[in-house]
């Protein structure tokens, strides 16, 4: 398994690829690396974005079938050729990309709000409320994210959407709870927040001056690796075929789904295996380059 | 040898007190509770789930099983009324969910529903096979990823250490599930060398191996890298080559033992990625063993299955970060705060 799918290390510093002052040039070469590394991240984020974004809009219904254009070789009306039923792989692909992207937003964000919140609150209130959620926390994190996101998907019926977004948030959420709890019982119990106390500024205050400036960073470093494993872990439950069902088009899906036409048409199952490699590398790279600033 | 104790950050662990001091009782004991605890609450947690599972269960439930067992174009509601009344399908879910729960404690696992052979014997089945591989792979990650990480720390920066950190972060670009699919495309298909699916022979364990061996040693290698240049630097090690300390001794005294108080821990978080990548490429190579069950389970919605294949997935994390923990505090018995070892 990559590390794109630990769950709640926060003990641990991941390891920095790129260590400071020992790569032997100077501080300028390591900069210009870094930006070149943050263009190229993001350069592929915006052609992955775009084809999620645009593709829908402009190519032919994925679903369409056309079985006299069975396994078709790509072309310039088709770059991607067609698959199995004469679907069009592009538009297959563009929607499987849209969904694939917005799920992973979409569990990030949820998990980032239930992480933050509850670490706030349970920094804030200790005691009881503490100990529950942190009994809570412990058992998720001997969870793997996976077993939540199968055990949830399990709940509902096959091919739920639904059930998978709240298998993959429920699964990341205790990383953030951890981290923000941490942080938070930290900044909270600094002298400047007892001194907003004393001078009476009030919760919001201290959560907008105190709490948020400290807890943006980490998010913001999380972040990324959260939605490389939402993506992953969608991709490979529907690989294993407890994810999406046929006939919605899903990364994973389509790549098992082309398996048995490899050896006559290679493009089918090398399409969603390049558009799942973009995803990843570059949103690692970006997490990467926020590392090491 | 002993300098002055500062505040450890992990991975600057300071110089450890003499070896063989005895080790503390009270914070084995605290280990002990505190994963005692945790495996509890994760049998609840996945208990609960489980539960809710059986609640929620779509479609009707005793025409699934009747479908596994009889194959699908053999299922009529006769044969599902009669799967009905003999699982007791028909009773309030909360009836059920306490027999649940009872039967839990008791350890007993139920039966199957699409076998109906007792859970237990099927899990301790593929319990072996999942410890064949897991363990085979974590051999291969440690042993591969450390000689790596150490080759590259030698020279920081030099060319081993750049091939090295290359090969780091492709292991870390490409999901298991396509690293093995990579794997049986180029081995099995293009030359076919080796078996791609089965279980049993020594020749179909290499490729299941390779995947998930190959996927931790990238973690391993990188964090052995780090360490080992970070303890190369520390003052402790300066002092000991000045003491006149021949470099073996160097190495074996202070380096390794230094390294390891890093490295045993991350081995422990890694158990995680061990048992998800255990279900992908169980799943992948037909390998008999709990994640392709649990796999299985789920697609079946056989109940009494999966809450035993997670429960035992779960529990086996909890059980390796318990001698992680354990390790940790022989290998470092100097006293910590809280949250050192998670």
């Amino acid at each position: 398994m990559t590390a794109t799918s630990t769950t709640a290390v926060s003990t641990t510093p991941t390891p920095t690829l790129v260590t400071g002052p020992d790569r032997g040039d100077g501080r300028a070469g390591r900069a210009r690396r870094h930006r070149t590394a943050r263009l190229a991240s993001w350069g592929g984020l915006g052609l992955v974005a775009l084809l999620a974004l645009a593709g829908p809009a402009l190519l032919p219904d994925p679903a369409a079938q056309d079985l006299g254009r069975y396994l078709e070789p790509p072309s310039v009306a088709e770059p991607l050729g067609r698959d199995e039923y004469g679907r069009s792989v592009l538009a297959r692909l563009a929607h499987a990309t849209r969904l694939s992207l917005v799920l992973a937003l979409g569990c990030v964000a949820t998990a980032v709000v239930l992480g933050t919140v509850t670490g706030v609150l349970a920094a804030r209130l200790g005691g009881w409320v503490d100990a529950g959620l942190r009994a809570v926390s412990e058992a998720f994190v001997a969870v793997p994210a996976l077993l939540v996101v199968l055990l949830v998907a399990a709940m509902a019926p096959a091919g739920s959407l639904v059930a998978l977004y709240v298998g993959i948030a429920l699964a990341q959420w205790v990383e953030y709870f951890r981290v923000v709890r941490a942080r938070s019982s930290r900044v909270l119990g600094s002298t400047a927040v007892q001194a907003a106390g004393l001078l009476d500024l009030g919760t919001v205050h201290v959560l907008r001056r105190h709490l948020l400036p400290e807890l943006r960073p980490l998010v913001a470093t999380l972040a990324p690796l959260g939605l490389v494993t939402s993506v992953l872990a969608m991709s490979t439950l529907g690989f294993v075929k407890v994810g999406l069902q046929p006939p919605r088009a899903e990364l994973g899906l389509m790549v098992t789904e082309s398996f048995p036409f490899y050896d006559v048409a290679p493009w089918l199952c090398l399409a969603p295996v390049a558009v799942l490699f973009v995803i990843t590398v570059s949103l690692l790279g970006l997490r990467e380059t926020e590392e090491i600033r | 040898m002993t300098g002055k104790l500062t505040h450890a950050e992990p991975g600057t662990a300071s110089p450890p007190a003499r070896p063989r001091t005895g080790v503390p009782v009270r914070m084995l004991a605290g280990v002990l509770a505190r994963r005692g605890v945790q495996a509890v609450s994760v049998a609840l947690l996945v208990s609960v789930l489980c539960f809710v599972i059986t609640l929620r269960l779509p479609g009707d439930a005793a025409y699934r099983i009747a479908a596994g067992r009889y194959g699908s174009d053999l299922v009529d509601s006769e044969s599902a009324a009669a799967v009905r009344t003999e699982l007791g399908l028909d009773r309030p879910a909360w009836v059920q969910l306490g027999d649940w729960l009872g039967s839990l404690v008791q350890l007993d696992l139920g039966r199957s529903l699409v076998t109906s052979r007792p859970v237990a014997q099927e899990v301790a089945f593929y319990l072996v096979g999942t410890l064949q591989l897991a363990t085979a792979a974590l051999v291969v990650a440690v042993v591969l990823g450390t000689g790596l990480g150490v080759a590259a720390a030698r020279r920081p920066g030099g060319l081993v250490d750049r091939l090295v950190a290359v090969w780091v972060a492709s292991v870390r670009a490409v999901p298991p599930f396509l690293l093995g699919l990579l794997l049986v495309v180029v081995v099995s298909a293009q030359l076919g060398l080796l078996p791609a699916v089965g279980h049993g022979t020594a020749a179909s364990l290499v490729l299941p191996v390779t995947t998930l061996g190959a996927g931790l040693s990238g973690l391993v290698a990188g964090v052995t890298r780090d360490t080992v240049v970070e303890v190369h630097r520390s003052e402790w090690v300066r002092f000991a080559r000045t003491k006149g300390l021949s470099e073996r001794w160097v190495v074996l005294r202070h380096v390794v033992r230094n390294a390891a108080v890093v490295l045993v821990p991350y081995l422990g978080v890694q158990a995680v990625v061990l048992v998800e990548g255990v279900v992908v490429v169980e799943s992948l190579f037909s390998w008999q063993g709990l994640g392709h069950a649990l796999v299985h389970a789920t697609f079946w919605r056989d109940v009494p299955v999966l809450q035993a294949t997670a429960l035992v997935l779960a529990l086996l994390v909890v059980t390796v970060n318990t001698v992680v923990d354990l390790a940790g505090v022989w290998l470092d018995p100097r006293p910590r705060g809280a949250g050192v070892a998670s």
